[in-house]
């Protein structure tokens, strides 16, 4: 009986969906497997992880609320009134922080299996605006609860938005919603943290996966193995393994360390000692704090600005610009450049929490 | 003309229209609508005697904070605490009677100058007078 209900209610489903030719697609679908397949996980957690911050994101709007007077209050309210507010918070917040830095984790890894080569030039391209956009989820969410540090931390981002050349002051003013932080800032990031940035992720995420759907995922070059596991299940469940990972990791964090809420921000205190940046900021805010003031007659902060702006662009850039890889040709120099930059962040990073008298 | 081109130049010129018609408000929307920004000349800054020696106090001159400092000597100073470099709000060191920006290590003497770190211009220094019971800090310029 049973069985014959679930029968008619597939059937149904199947004829207005056409569910049996996403079935047959899934079956169809292979994974390359090789001794660097390891790292073909990483895209399907950050995916995961995204599903998890639009989840919390959307339960915390429930008490959250966007005003200078009240921000503060609501987020002590989420913490320390509602039941499991504090479990909600502390997992968006936790995972906004793991996603990042597996971001970085799985844009390296692409980088190094040099798999941005033609033709998936545009699925590095969209996976890298992602990252900047996921930067930006989390800037504008870290003014959100208008403590001290996330208050300061805008004076400074922003500023450096508005020092950049031509359209600094214009650009400072519409994200600032005025010339200072102010209620007016609040809005705007609260308006960029849960509707511009997302419409934006979702379209990016859904070119992204749409092309890694269509193309396949890239074997390193050289790589000669023929050996494929198909993607339903088996690569499928051990993604799951890796989001399950992830949900132990987030859930121990969250219980043995509840994310903060800090001192309310007060527009006319002094900055508090010790400040600095979202971990992942601070490779930049380091590199601010010890760069001279100027370097030949130019200020040495708009120097480093533009610095890496243009590192930026051509990181971006980098599938245009290798044309051994595109030629299924070992790459080196490419290799070292990633490599000296992913040391130069982690050791910036580093110098921000070791030496923060630098 | 032909009336093929005609047609075109029109239906495509409506279209441009319309589309215009709808991001222009869009845009004036999102850009931050223009205040004028009130400039304040001077202000009562504190009472005389709130500050005791080698001490500082934080307060809103127009729309920015500046800090008003009763030196080791008894001295009054009041410059602005927006930091130069990137905007940080300055706090005033006891210890060494300077202003430190915590933001990027940025270190100002008393007259503004720049010490150390990476500011690239002094700070704004003010005029302090008393009048009765207020001490009232005025823009030099």
């Amino acid at each position: 009986m049973a069985k014959k209900i679930g029968q008619s209610v597939w059937k149904f489903l199947d004829e207005r969906f056409l569910l049996s030719g996403l079935i047959a697609f899934g079956k169809k679908k292979t994974v390359p497997e090789h001794r660097h397949s390891f790292w073909y996980f990483f895209g399907g957690i950050c995916l995961f992880l995204t599903g998890i911050q639009i989840a919390t994101g959307a339960m915390l709007l429930l008490y959250y609320t966007p005003h200078i007077d009240a921000a503060h209050e609501s987020v002590l309210f989420i913490m320390s009134g509602v039941k499991f507010g504090w479990l909600i918070r502390s997992v968006h917040s936790w995972t906004a922080n793991i996603l990042i830095g597996l971001l970085f984790i799985h844009m390296f890894s692409t980088f190094f299996l040099k798999a941005y080569r033609k033709p998936r030039e545009l699925t590095w391209v969209t996976g890298f605006l992602l990252l900047v956009l996921f930067m930006a989820f989390g800037f504008s969410g870290y003014l959100l609860p208008w403590n001290e540090l996330s208050y300061f931390a805008t004076r400074v981002g922003t500023d450096i938005a508005g020092s950049l050349p031509f359209i600094g002051k214009a650009l400072k003013t519409i994200i600032l919603g005025g010339s200072e932080v102010s209620q007016a800032t609040l809005s705007r990031f609260f308006w960029f943290h849960v509707a511009l940035l997302p419409l934006a992720a979702l379209a990016l995420i859904g070119i992204h996966i749409y092309l890694v759907q269509t193309l396949g995922m890239s074997k390193p070059i050289g790589e000669r193995g023929k050996k494929d596991i198909p993607f339903f299940p088996d690569f499928l469940y051990k993604d799951a393994l890796g989001w399950t990972l992830m949900l132990v990791l987030v859930g121990v964090l969250c219980v043995f360390l509840p994310w903060e809420i800090g001192t309310k921000a007060d527009s006319l205190a002094p900055t508090p000692l010790g400040i600095k940046p979202e971990w992942y900021f601070t490779f930049m805010f380091t590199t601010l704090k010890i760069i001279p003031a100027r370097i030949l007659s130019i200020e040495g902060e708009k120097l480093a600005i533009l610095g890496f702006m243009t590192g930026g662009m051509l990181w971006m850039l980098v599938p245009f610009l290798d044309r051994r890889a595109e030629r299924e040709k070992l790459s080196p120099l490419f290799t070292w450049v990633g490599l000296a930059l992913a040391a130069y962040i982690v050791v910036m990073t580093i110098l921000t929490y070791t030496l923060p008298k630098l | 003309m032909k009336r093929r081109n005609f047609l075109d130049i029109f239906f495509g010129g409506s279209l441009l229209a319309t589309i215009a018609a709808f991001v222009y408000p869009v845009v004036r929307y999102v850009l931050p609508s223009k205040r004028t920004a009130v400039i304040q000349n001077s202000v009562a800054a504190a009472k005389v005697g709130e500050l005791p020696p080698n001490a500082a106090k934080v307060f809103k001159f127009g729309s920015a904070p500046a800090v008003l400092i009763n030196t080791a000597e008894g001295k009054l100073v009041a410059l602005s605490a927006i930091c130069t470099h990137l905007t940080c709000t300055v706090r005033y060191d006891g210890e060494t009677g300077t202003l430190f920006c915590p933001c990027h290590n940025g270190r100002f003497d008393l007259n503004g100058t720049v010490l150390s770190g990476p500011p690239p211009r002094p700070l704004e220094t003010y005029a302090v007078e008393i009048s009765g019971p207020d001490i009232i800090v005025t823009r030099k310029s």
